[in-house]
Protein backbone atom coordinates (compact mmCIF):
# COMPACT_ATOMS: atom_id res chain seq x y z
CA UNK A 1 0.00 0.00 0.00
CA UNK A 2 2.60 2.71 0.95
CA UNK A 3 4.26 1.81 -2.73
CA UNK A 4 1.21 2.77 -4.53
CA UNK A 5 0.49 6.03 -2.08
CA UNK A 6 4.11 7.29 -3.25
CA UNK A 7 2.69 7.42 -6.84
CA UNK A 8 -0.31 8.49 -5.84
CA UNK A 9 0.04 11.22 -3.80
CA UNK A 10 2.80 13.67 -4.49
CA UNK A 11 5.30 14.33 -1.59
CA UNK A 12 3.68 18.66 -1.34
CA UNK A 13 0.06 17.18 -0.87
CA UNK A 14 0.70 14.99 1.76
CA UNK A 15 2.39 17.81 3.59
CA UNK A 16 -0.61 19.59 3.18
CA UNK A 17 -3.09 16.34 4.27
CA UNK A 18 -0.16 16.57 7.74
CA UNK A 19 -0.58 20.18 8.34
CA UNK A 20 -4.09 19.98 7.91
CA UNK A 21 -4.62 16.88 10.18
CA UNK A 22 -2.86 18.42 13.08
CA UNK A 23 -4.88 21.60 12.96
CA UNK A 24 -8.27 19.69 12.88
CA UNK A 25 -6.55 17.58 16.21
CA UNK A 26 -5.76 20.86 17.99
CA UNK A 27 -9.37 22.33 17.42
CA UNK A 28 -10.78 18.50 18.35
CA UNK A 29 -8.66 18.73 21.59
CA UNK A 30 -7.52 22.49 22.66
CA UNK A 31 -11.23 23.49 23.83
CA UNK A 32 -11.26 20.41 26.07
CA UNK A 33 -7.67 20.55 27.62
CA UNK A 34 -8.32 24.12 27.96
CA UNK A 35 -11.18 22.82 30.42
CA UNK A 36 -9.56 20.47 31.75
CA UNK A 37 -6.38 22.72 33.01
CA UNK A 38 -9.09 25.71 34.41
CA UNK A 39 -11.04 23.29 36.72
CA UNK A 40 -7.69 22.95 38.36
CA UNK A 41 -7.11 26.62 38.97
CA UNK A 42 -7.46 28.30 41.90
CA UNK A 43 -9.05 31.24 40.81
CA UNK A 44 -12.70 32.17 39.64
CA UNK A 45 -11.15 33.92 36.51
CA UNK A 46 -9.48 32.74 33.39
CA UNK A 47 -5.82 33.76 34.39
CA UNK A 48 -4.14 30.77 36.01
CA UNK A 49 -3.27 31.45 40.10
CA UNK A 50 -2.10 27.94 41.67
CA UNK A 51 -3.18 24.52 41.58
CA UNK A 52 -6.21 23.65 43.42
CA UNK A 53 -9.22 21.39 43.83
CA UNK A 54 -11.39 24.33 45.64
CA UNK A 55 -13.93 23.48 42.61
CA UNK A 56 -14.22 20.00 43.33
CA UNK A 57 -14.78 20.48 46.95
CA UNK A 58 -17.65 23.11 45.71
CA UNK A 59 -19.08 20.72 43.42
CA UNK A 60 -19.16 17.66 45.97
CA UNK A 61 -20.80 19.85 48.39
CA UNK A 62 -23.47 21.34 46.15
CA UNK A 63 -26.81 19.24 47.13
CA UNK A 64 -28.35 19.77 43.95
CA UNK A 65 -25.79 19.23 41.85
CA UNK A 66 -25.54 16.10 43.79
CA UNK A 67 -29.00 15.07 43.15
CA UNK A 68 -29.27 15.82 39.59
CA UNK A 69 -26.07 13.31 39.43
CA UNK A 70 -28.07 10.76 41.00
CA UNK A 71 -31.06 11.19 39.28
CA UNK A 72 -29.28 10.61 35.58
CA UNK A 73 -27.53 7.43 37.23
CA UNK A 74 -31.23 6.08 37.98
CA UNK A 75 -32.45 7.22 34.15
CA UNK A 76 -29.42 5.79 32.78
CA UNK A 77 -29.26 2.29 34.16
CA UNK A 78 -33.08 1.70 34.04
CA UNK A 79 -33.14 2.89 30.56
CA UNK A 80 -30.15 1.18 29.76
CA UNK A 81 -31.19 -2.01 30.66
CA UNK A 82 -34.31 -2.01 29.73
CA UNK A 83 -33.26 -0.41 25.89
CA UNK A 84 -30.77 -3.40 25.73
CA UNK A 85 -32.96 -6.31 26.56
CA UNK A 86 -35.54 -4.99 23.89
CA UNK A 87 -33.02 -3.75 20.93
CA UNK A 88 -31.44 -6.98 21.21
CA UNK A 89 -34.72 -8.98 20.71
CA UNK A 90 -35.69 -6.67 17.94
CA UNK A 91 -32.26 -7.50 16.12
CA UNK A 92 -32.60 -11.16 16.42
CA UNK A 93 -36.16 -11.11 15.28
CA UNK A 94 -35.15 -8.80 12.11
CA UNK A 95 -32.14 -10.33 11.62
CA UNK A 96 -33.00 -14.18 12.65
CA UNK A 97 -36.54 -14.76 11.04
CA UNK A 98 -37.02 -14.49 7.89
CA UNK A 99 -41.21 -13.40 7.62
CA UNK A 100 -43.24 -12.14 10.40
CA UNK A 101 -46.28 -10.23 10.24
CA UNK A 102 -45.40 -6.69 10.30
CA UNK A 103 -42.09 -6.92 9.77
CA UNK A 104 -41.61 -4.49 7.07
CA UNK A 105 -43.32 -1.69 9.23
CA UNK A 106 -41.20 -2.72 12.59
CA UNK A 107 -37.97 -2.35 10.71
CA UNK A 108 -38.76 1.51 9.28
CA UNK A 109 -40.43 1.95 12.39
CA UNK A 110 -37.14 0.70 14.46
CA UNK A 111 -35.22 3.47 12.26
CA UNK A 112 -37.52 6.80 12.52
CA UNK A 113 -36.50 7.49 16.02
CA UNK A 114 -32.96 7.51 15.00
CA UNK A 115 -33.06 10.10 12.34
CA UNK A 116 -36.02 12.66 14.25
CA UNK A 117 -34.67 15.68 15.19
CA UNK A 118 -34.49 16.00 18.94
CA UNK A 119 -36.55 19.06 19.39
CA UNK A 120 -39.58 17.04 17.25
CA UNK A 121 -38.94 13.89 19.55
CA UNK A 122 -39.08 15.98 22.63
CA UNK A 123 -42.34 17.94 21.07
CA UNK A 124 -43.80 14.62 20.60
CA UNK A 125 -43.18 12.86 23.94
CA UNK A 126 -44.27 15.92 26.11
CA UNK A 127 -47.47 16.16 24.15
CA UNK A 128 -47.81 12.47 24.77
CA UNK A 129 -47.08 12.79 28.17
CA UNK A 130 -49.51 15.93 28.89
CA UNK A 131 -52.67 14.76 26.86
CA UNK A 132 -52.40 11.55 29.13
CA UNK A 133 -52.66 13.61 31.96
CA UNK A 134 -49.37 11.91 33.15
CA UNK A 135 -47.43 14.32 35.63
CA UNK A 136 -43.94 14.48 34.40
CA UNK A 137 -41.75 12.84 36.72
CA UNK A 138 -38.69 10.72 36.28
CA UNK A 139 -40.52 8.38 34.99
CA UNK A 140 -41.50 9.82 31.99
CA UNK A 141 -37.43 11.37 31.80
CA UNK A 142 -36.81 7.25 32.24
CA UNK A 143 -39.87 6.06 29.26
CA UNK A 144 -38.13 8.61 26.68
CA UNK A 145 -34.74 7.42 26.74
CA UNK A 146 -36.04 3.77 26.60
CA UNK A 147 -37.87 5.11 23.52
CA UNK A 148 -34.90 6.47 21.50
CA UNK A 149 -32.27 4.06 22.95
CA UNK A 150 -34.26 0.97 21.65
CA UNK A 151 -33.75 1.71 18.28
CA UNK A 152 -29.62 2.23 18.20
CA UNK A 153 -29.36 -0.91 20.76
CA UNK A 154 -30.99 -2.79 17.62
CA UNK A 155 -28.86 -1.06 15.19
CA UNK A 156 -25.86 -1.79 16.85
CA UNK A 157 -26.55 -5.76 17.61
CA UNK A 158 -28.06 -6.15 13.86
CA UNK A 159 -24.38 -5.08 12.47
CA UNK A 160 -23.26 -7.79 14.80
CA UNK A 161 -25.55 -10.32 14.25
CA UNK A 162 -25.31 -9.81 9.62
CA UNK A 163 -21.67 -10.47 9.95
CA UNK A 164 -22.57 -13.64 12.08
CA UNK A 165 -22.05 -17.10 10.28
CA UNK A 166 -26.00 -18.61 11.32
CA UNK A 167 -24.45 -22.37 10.13
CA UNK A 168 -23.03 -21.80 13.87
CA UNK A 169 -26.32 -22.21 15.15
CA UNK A 170 -27.36 -24.36 12.65
CA UNK A 171 -25.02 -26.60 13.87
CA UNK A 172 -26.11 -26.17 17.79
CA UNK A 173 -29.43 -27.30 16.52
CA UNK A 174 -28.43 -30.34 14.35
CA UNK A 175 -26.79 -31.34 17.65
CA UNK A 176 -30.48 -31.17 19.50
CA UNK A 177 -29.70 -28.14 21.47
CA UNK A 178 -33.19 -26.66 22.00
CA UNK A 179 -33.74 -23.15 21.23
CA UNK A 180 -33.11 -21.56 24.25
CA UNK A 181 -29.90 -23.33 24.75
CA UNK A 182 -28.34 -23.20 21.79
CA UNK A 183 -28.67 -19.21 22.16
CA UNK A 184 -27.85 -19.34 25.98
CA UNK A 185 -24.64 -21.03 24.36
CA UNK A 186 -24.05 -20.16 21.25
CA UNK A 187 -25.96 -16.78 19.95
CA UNK A 188 -25.53 -15.30 22.72
CA UNK A 189 -21.69 -15.47 23.78
CA UNK A 190 -21.26 -14.79 19.56
CA UNK A 191 -23.45 -11.25 19.76
CA UNK A 192 -22.48 -10.27 23.47
CA UNK A 193 -19.51 -7.88 21.76
CA UNK A 194 -22.47 -6.09 19.79
CA UNK A 195 -24.68 -6.17 22.64
CA UNK A 196 -22.59 -4.58 25.06
CA UNK A 197 -21.81 -1.81 22.72
CA UNK A 198 -24.95 -1.42 21.95
CA UNK A 199 -25.56 -1.02 26.08
CA UNK A 200 -22.69 1.61 26.02
CA UNK A 201 -23.70 3.29 23.34
CA UNK A 202 -27.36 3.90 25.29
CA UNK A 203 -25.65 4.29 28.15
CA UNK A 204 -23.95 7.69 26.52
CA UNK A 205 -27.01 8.57 24.89
CA UNK A 206 -28.87 8.67 28.32
CA UNK A 207 -26.11 10.77 29.48
CA UNK A 208 -25.76 13.01 26.79
CA UNK A 209 -29.38 14.12 26.21
CA UNK A 210 -30.65 17.54 26.95
CA UNK A 211 -33.39 18.21 25.03
CA UNK A 212 -35.60 15.82 25.07
CA UNK A 213 -34.95 15.36 28.97
CA UNK A 214 -35.68 19.09 29.44
CA UNK A 215 -38.99 18.57 27.87
CA UNK A 216 -40.45 15.80 29.94
CA UNK A 217 -38.30 16.08 33.12
CA UNK A 218 -40.05 16.08 36.91
CA UNK A 219 -36.20 16.43 38.44
CA UNK A 220 -33.33 17.53 36.64
CA UNK A 221 -30.96 15.20 35.29
CA UNK A 222 -27.21 15.85 35.74
CA UNK A 223 -26.95 17.45 31.68
CA UNK A 224 -29.78 19.57 32.26
CA UNK A 225 -29.16 20.89 35.44
CA UNK A 226 -25.49 21.70 33.88
CA UNK A 227 -27.13 23.21 30.85
CA UNK A 228 -29.00 25.77 33.79
CA UNK A 229 -25.91 26.39 35.29
CA UNK A 230 -24.23 27.55 32.10
CA UNK A 231 -27.03 29.51 30.92
CA UNK A 232 -26.57 31.58 34.22
CA UNK A 233 -23.08 32.64 33.45
CA UNK A 234 -19.40 30.22 33.17
CA UNK A 235 -17.82 29.38 36.62
CA UNK A 236 -15.15 27.29 37.46
CA UNK A 237 -17.81 24.96 39.03
CA UNK A 238 -19.03 24.15 35.82
CA UNK A 239 -15.72 23.27 34.80
CA UNK A 240 -14.82 20.98 37.26
CA UNK A 241 -18.29 19.00 36.68
CA UNK A 242 -17.15 19.24 32.93
CA UNK A 243 -13.76 17.62 33.95
CA UNK A 244 -15.40 14.77 35.52
CA UNK A 245 -18.07 14.32 32.74
CA UNK A 246 -15.66 14.16 30.73
CA UNK A 247 -13.55 11.63 32.55
CA UNK A 248 -16.75 9.43 32.24
CA UNK A 249 -17.19 9.61 28.40
CA UNK A 250 -13.19 8.61 28.01
CA UNK A 251 -13.55 5.56 29.95
CA UNK A 252 -16.71 4.79 27.75
CA UNK A 253 -15.08 4.86 24.78
CA UNK A 254 -12.25 3.30 25.89
CA UNK A 255 -14.23 0.35 26.86
CA UNK A 256 -16.26 0.52 23.87
CA UNK A 257 -12.76 0.23 22.36
CA UNK A 258 -11.74 -2.68 23.93
CA UNK A 259 -14.76 -4.45 23.07
CA UNK A 260 -14.40 -4.47 19.22
CA UNK A 261 -10.84 -5.94 19.96
CA UNK A 262 -12.86 -9.09 20.90
CA UNK A 263 -14.28 -9.14 17.46
CA UNK B 1 -43.97 -45.30 3.91
CA UNK B 2 -43.85 -44.48 0.23
CA UNK B 3 -42.13 -41.83 -1.30
CA UNK B 4 -45.18 -40.49 -2.76
CA UNK B 5 -46.63 -39.94 0.61
CA UNK B 6 -43.92 -38.37 1.67
CA UNK B 7 -44.18 -35.42 -0.60
CA UNK B 8 -47.42 -34.07 1.49
CA UNK B 9 -46.08 -34.37 4.67
CA UNK B 10 -42.92 -32.73 4.31
CA UNK B 11 -44.89 -29.52 2.66
CA UNK B 12 -47.00 -29.54 5.76
CA UNK B 13 -44.40 -30.09 7.86
CA UNK B 14 -42.49 -27.13 6.46
CA UNK B 15 -45.58 -24.78 6.50
CA UNK B 16 -46.25 -25.31 10.11
CA UNK B 17 -42.08 -24.88 10.77
CA UNK B 18 -42.65 -21.57 9.32
CA UNK B 19 -45.64 -20.51 11.01
CA UNK B 20 -44.01 -21.59 14.19
CA UNK B 21 -41.22 -19.43 12.92
CA UNK B 22 -42.73 -16.25 11.75
CA UNK B 23 -44.27 -16.88 15.40
CA UNK B 24 -41.20 -16.51 17.34
CA UNK B 25 -39.81 -13.65 15.24
CA UNK B 26 -42.99 -11.39 15.86
CA UNK B 27 -42.98 -12.77 19.82
CA UNK B 28 -39.43 -11.30 19.70
CA UNK B 29 -40.24 -8.08 18.52
CA UNK B 30 -43.23 -7.91 20.19
CA UNK B 31 -42.34 -6.01 23.32
CA UNK B 32 -40.49 -2.98 21.15
CA UNK B 33 -42.68 -3.23 18.97
CA UNK B 34 -45.54 -2.56 21.09
CA UNK B 35 -43.28 0.06 22.81
CA UNK B 36 -42.36 2.08 20.09
CA UNK B 37 -45.97 2.06 18.81
CA UNK B 38 -47.56 3.76 22.18
CA UNK B 39 -43.95 6.03 22.61
CA UNK B 40 -43.14 6.95 19.72
CA UNK B 41 -45.52 6.26 16.30
CA UNK B 42 -49.07 7.83 18.67
CA UNK B 43 -46.93 10.52 19.94
CA UNK B 44 -46.02 11.66 16.14
CA UNK B 45 -49.38 11.22 15.57
CA UNK B 46 -50.89 13.21 18.45
CA UNK B 47 -48.26 16.33 17.28
CA UNK B 48 -49.64 16.32 13.54
CA UNK B 49 -53.22 16.44 15.24
CA UNK B 50 -52.29 19.21 17.12
CA UNK B 51 -50.90 21.38 14.50
CA UNK B 52 -54.59 21.92 13.19
CA UNK B 53 -55.86 22.73 16.87
CA UNK B 54 -56.18 26.22 18.25
CA UNK B 55 -54.49 27.97 21.10
CA UNK B 56 -56.65 28.45 24.45
CA UNK B 57 -56.19 31.19 26.86
CA UNK B 58 -53.77 28.97 28.75
CA UNK B 59 -51.56 27.79 25.47
CA UNK B 60 -52.94 24.17 25.57
CA UNK B 61 -54.52 23.59 22.41
CA UNK B 62 -57.88 22.85 22.27
CA UNK B 63 -59.12 20.04 20.22
CA UNK B 64 -62.20 21.42 18.85
CA UNK B 65 -61.60 24.26 16.92
CA UNK B 66 -60.11 22.53 14.20
CA UNK B 67 -58.04 25.26 11.59
CA UNK B 68 -54.68 25.77 9.85
CA UNK B 69 -53.52 28.72 11.40
CA UNK B 70 -50.46 27.26 12.72
CA UNK B 71 -49.59 25.19 9.69
CA UNK B 72 -50.31 28.78 7.36
CA UNK B 73 -48.26 30.66 9.99
CA UNK B 74 -45.40 28.56 8.34
CA UNK B 75 -45.59 30.37 5.26
CA UNK B 76 -47.02 33.88 6.10
CA UNK B 77 -45.41 34.60 9.04
CA UNK B 78 -42.32 36.89 8.23
CA UNK B 79 -40.63 35.95 12.12
CA UNK B 80 -41.18 32.22 11.46
CA UNK B 81 -40.17 32.24 7.98
CA UNK B 82 -36.45 34.28 8.50
CA UNK B 83 -36.17 31.75 11.46
CA UNK B 84 -36.21 28.79 9.10
CA UNK B 85 -34.37 30.35 6.02
CA UNK B 86 -31.92 30.97 8.68
CA UNK B 87 -31.73 27.27 9.89
CA UNK B 88 -31.59 25.78 6.59
CA UNK B 89 -28.76 28.08 5.54
CA UNK B 90 -26.91 27.61 8.71
CA UNK B 91 -27.55 23.44 8.83
CA UNK B 92 -26.30 23.85 4.87
CA UNK B 93 -23.00 25.82 5.40
CA UNK B 94 -22.46 23.33 8.33
CA UNK B 95 -22.09 20.55 6.56
CA UNK B 96 -20.41 22.02 3.54
CA UNK B 97 -17.48 23.65 6.09
CA UNK B 98 -17.84 20.19 7.72
CA UNK B 99 -17.19 18.19 3.98
CA UNK B 100 -14.58 21.02 3.34
CA UNK B 101 -12.36 20.24 6.39
CA UNK B 102 -13.50 16.40 7.22
CA UNK B 103 -12.52 14.92 3.49
CA UNK B 104 -8.47 16.35 3.36
CA UNK B 105 -8.67 15.01 7.26
CA UNK B 106 -10.52 11.81 6.18
CA UNK B 107 -7.92 11.07 3.50
CA UNK B 108 -4.81 11.52 5.64
CA UNK B 109 -6.34 8.84 8.24
CA UNK B 110 -6.73 6.67 5.28
CA UNK B 111 -3.81 6.98 3.92
CA UNK B 112 -1.53 6.24 6.93
CA UNK B 113 -0.51 2.27 7.77
CA UNK B 114 -2.68 0.19 9.54
CA UNK B 115 -1.36 0.70 13.09
CA UNK B 116 -1.57 4.72 12.32
CA UNK B 117 -4.90 4.63 11.07
CA UNK B 118 -6.06 2.65 14.16
CA UNK B 119 -4.56 5.09 16.57
CA UNK B 120 -5.89 8.24 14.74
CA UNK B 121 -9.20 7.08 14.77
CA UNK B 122 -9.20 6.66 18.34
CA UNK B 123 -8.42 10.10 18.52
CA UNK B 124 -11.69 10.89 16.48
CA UNK B 125 -13.95 8.88 18.15
CA UNK B 126 -12.79 10.54 21.82
CA UNK B 127 -14.45 13.92 21.10
CA UNK B 128 -17.15 11.82 18.89
CA UNK B 129 -18.14 10.05 22.11
CA UNK B 130 -17.35 13.28 25.04
CA UNK B 131 -20.65 14.71 26.16
CA UNK B 132 -21.97 17.41 23.64
CA UNK B 133 -23.04 19.79 26.48
CA UNK B 134 -19.55 19.56 27.93
CA UNK B 135 -18.04 20.66 24.59
CA UNK B 136 -20.43 22.96 23.64
CA UNK B 137 -19.86 24.47 27.09
CA UNK B 138 -15.66 24.71 26.10
CA UNK B 139 -16.10 27.36 23.27
CA UNK B 140 -18.56 29.57 25.91
CA UNK B 141 -14.82 29.22 27.69
CA UNK B 142 -12.49 30.07 24.87
CA UNK B 143 -14.85 32.33 22.74
CA UNK B 144 -15.42 34.69 26.12
CA UNK B 145 -14.47 37.50 27.33
CA UNK B 146 -10.77 36.71 28.95
CA UNK B 147 -10.83 33.30 26.79
CA UNK B 148 -7.74 31.80 24.64
CA UNK B 149 -9.29 32.67 21.60
CA UNK B 150 -10.79 35.95 22.25
CA UNK B 151 -7.44 36.83 23.29
CA UNK B 152 -5.52 35.39 20.12
CA UNK B 153 -7.92 37.84 17.90
CA UNK B 154 -6.89 40.62 20.13
CA UNK B 155 -3.33 39.93 19.64
CA UNK B 156 -3.56 39.18 16.00
CA UNK B 157 -6.01 42.52 15.93
CA UNK B 158 -8.67 40.58 13.94
CA UNK B 159 -11.40 39.66 16.26
CA UNK B 160 -13.02 40.25 19.22
CA UNK B 161 -15.16 38.09 21.38
CA UNK B 162 -17.13 36.20 18.94
CA UNK B 163 -19.46 34.80 21.98
CA UNK B 164 -23.43 35.34 21.18
CA UNK B 165 -22.52 36.04 17.10
CA UNK B 166 -23.19 33.68 14.31
CA UNK B 167 -19.60 32.96 14.09
CA UNK B 168 -19.59 31.27 17.44
CA UNK B 169 -22.62 29.13 16.79
CA UNK B 170 -20.87 28.22 13.11
CA UNK B 171 -17.97 26.74 15.15
CA UNK B 172 -20.02 25.03 17.93
CA UNK B 173 -22.05 23.35 15.20
CA UNK B 174 -18.92 22.24 13.46
CA UNK B 175 -16.56 21.34 16.65
CA UNK B 176 -19.57 19.10 17.35
CA UNK B 177 -20.83 17.45 14.39
CA UNK B 178 -18.01 16.95 12.26
CA UNK B 179 -16.76 13.67 13.46
CA UNK B 180 -20.18 12.49 11.88
CA UNK B 181 -18.50 13.59 8.72
CA UNK B 182 -15.34 12.04 9.41
CA UNK B 183 -16.21 8.62 10.06
CA UNK B 184 -18.32 7.54 7.36
CA UNK B 185 -15.96 9.79 4.88
CA UNK B 186 -12.69 7.27 6.35
CA UNK B 187 -15.13 4.69 5.99
CA UNK B 188 -15.36 5.37 2.08
CA UNK B 189 -12.03 6.03 1.60
CA UNK B 190 -10.56 3.34 3.21
CA UNK B 191 -12.30 1.00 1.01
CA UNK B 192 -10.95 2.57 -2.17
CA UNK B 193 -9.34 0.54 -5.11
CA UNK B 194 -6.28 2.79 -5.22
CA UNK B 195 -5.04 0.49 -8.46
CA UNK B 196 -7.49 2.15 -10.18
CA UNK B 197 -6.54 5.49 -9.24
CA UNK B 198 -2.75 4.38 -10.58
CA UNK B 199 -4.78 3.48 -13.65
CA UNK B 200 -5.82 6.76 -14.20
CA UNK B 201 -2.38 8.17 -13.39
CA UNK B 202 -1.13 5.93 -15.99
CA UNK B 203 -3.39 7.25 -18.53
CA UNK B 204 -1.44 10.78 -17.86
CA UNK B 205 -4.74 12.15 -15.79
CA UNK B 206 -3.45 15.13 -13.89
CA UNK B 207 -3.61 14.42 -9.75
CA UNK B 208 -6.47 16.72 -9.58
CA UNK B 209 -8.42 14.88 -12.72
CA UNK B 210 -7.73 11.78 -10.94
CA UNK B 211 -9.16 12.81 -7.56
CA UNK B 212 -11.86 14.53 -9.50
CA UNK B 213 -13.18 11.97 -11.86
CA UNK B 214 -12.26 8.66 -9.93
CA UNK B 215 -12.00 9.41 -5.90
CA UNK B 216 -14.64 11.86 -5.70
CA UNK B 217 -16.80 9.57 -7.72
CA UNK B 218 -15.71 6.30 -6.07
CA UNK B 219 -16.61 7.70 -2.35
CA UNK B 220 -19.69 9.56 -3.14
CA UNK B 221 -21.35 7.27 -0.71
CA UNK B 222 -19.23 8.41 2.39
CA UNK B 223 -19.68 12.00 1.16
CA UNK B 224 -23.62 11.70 1.36
CA UNK B 225 -23.90 9.75 3.85
CA UNK B 226 -21.61 12.21 5.96
CA UNK B 227 -23.71 15.21 5.10
CA UNK B 228 -27.28 13.87 5.84
CA UNK B 229 -25.49 13.17 9.40
CA UNK B 230 -24.35 16.53 9.71
CA UNK B 231 -27.21 17.84 8.08
CA UNK B 232 -30.19 16.62 10.29
CA UNK B 233 -28.65 17.75 13.81
CA UNK B 234 -27.81 20.69 12.47
CA UNK B 235 -30.85 21.70 11.11
CA UNK B 236 -32.88 20.65 14.34
CA UNK B 237 -29.65 22.30 16.70
CA UNK B 238 -31.18 24.03 20.47
CA UNK B 239 -28.06 23.31 22.74
CA UNK B 240 -25.11 24.89 20.40
CA UNK B 241 -27.36 27.96 19.55
CA UNK B 242 -28.98 28.31 22.92
CA UNK B 243 -25.55 28.52 24.52
CA UNK B 244 -22.97 30.38 22.16
CA UNK B 245 -25.45 32.19 19.92
CA UNK B 246 -27.38 35.36 20.87
CA UNK B 247 -30.87 36.49 20.93
CA UNK B 248 -30.14 37.36 16.71
CA UNK B 249 -28.75 34.27 16.24
CA UNK B 250 -32.11 32.02 17.16
CA UNK B 251 -32.19 28.64 14.82
CA UNK B 252 -35.66 26.68 14.30
CA UNK B 253 -34.48 24.22 17.06
CA UNK B 254 -34.67 27.16 19.69
CA UNK B 255 -37.78 28.32 18.33
CA UNK B 256 -39.75 25.04 18.52
CA UNK B 257 -38.61 24.93 22.65
CA UNK B 258 -39.67 28.28 23.17
CA UNK B 259 -43.36 27.66 21.65
CA UNK B 260 -43.24 25.00 24.16
CA UNK B 261 -41.52 26.18 27.55
CA UNK B 262 -41.83 29.57 27.33
CA UNK B 263 -44.18 31.13 25.05
CA UNK B 264 -47.08 28.02 25.31
CA UNK B 265 -48.34 28.00 22.33
CA UNK B 266 -48.35 23.86 21.76
CA UNK B 267 -50.16 24.30 17.99
CA UNK B 268 -47.70 26.45 16.85
CA UNK B 269 -44.82 24.39 18.16
CA UNK B 270 -46.27 21.22 16.75
CA UNK B 271 -46.37 22.48 13.43
CA UNK B 272 -42.96 23.74 13.42
CA UNK B 273 -41.51 20.67 14.13
CA UNK B 274 -43.08 18.70 12.17
CA UNK B 275 -41.90 20.98 9.43
CA UNK B 276 -38.54 20.48 10.66
CA UNK B 277 -39.30 16.88 10.54
CA UNK B 278 -40.42 17.10 6.81
CA UNK B 279 -37.38 18.51 5.62
CA UNK B 280 -35.19 15.74 7.33
CA UNK B 281 -37.53 13.02 5.93
CA UNK B 282 -36.87 14.90 2.38
CA UNK B 283 -33.30 14.91 2.92
CA UNK B 284 -33.18 11.29 4.18
CA UNK B 285 -35.37 9.80 1.18
CA UNK B 286 -32.94 12.04 -1.18
CA UNK B 287 -30.01 9.89 0.38
CA UNK B 288 -31.21 6.53 0.23
CA UNK B 289 -31.93 7.22 -3.92
CA UNK B 290 -28.88 8.52 -4.36
CA UNK B 291 -27.65 5.28 -2.65
CA UNK B 292 -29.42 3.52 -5.02
CA UNK B 293 -28.39 4.72 -8.00
CA UNK B 294 -24.50 4.49 -6.96
CA UNK B 295 -24.78 0.47 -5.55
Amino acid sequence: MTARQSTTLTRRLDRFLTGHAWLVYLFFYLPILVLIVFSFNESRFFTWEALSLRWYRQMFANDNLMAALWVSLQVATISTIVSTVLGTAAALALERYKRWLGKRTFDALLYLPVIIPDVTMAAMLLVFFTSLGQQLSITTIVLSHIAFNISFVSIVVRARLANLDPSLEEAAADLYAGRWQAFRKVTLPLIMPGVLGGALLALTLSLDDVVITQFVKGPDTLPTFVFGLIKRGVTPEINAVSTLMLTASVVLVLSSLALQRKK
Amino acid sequence: MTAKADGPVTAELEARAEKAESRRGLFLALPSYIYLLFLFALPLVIIGVYSFASRSRTGMPKLEAWNLDSITKLFTDDLVRSIFARSLIVAVLTTTFCLLVGYPFAYYIATRSEKMRNLLLVFVMIPFWTNFLVRTYAWRVLLGEDGLITELGRFLNLWDSMLFTLPAVYIGLIYGFLPFMVLPLYAAIERLDWSLIEAARDLYASGWEAFRKVTLPLTKQGIIAGSILVFIPSLGAYVTPDILGGAKTTLIGNYVVNQFLTARNWPLGSSVSMAIMVVMLIATIWYFRSGAKTL
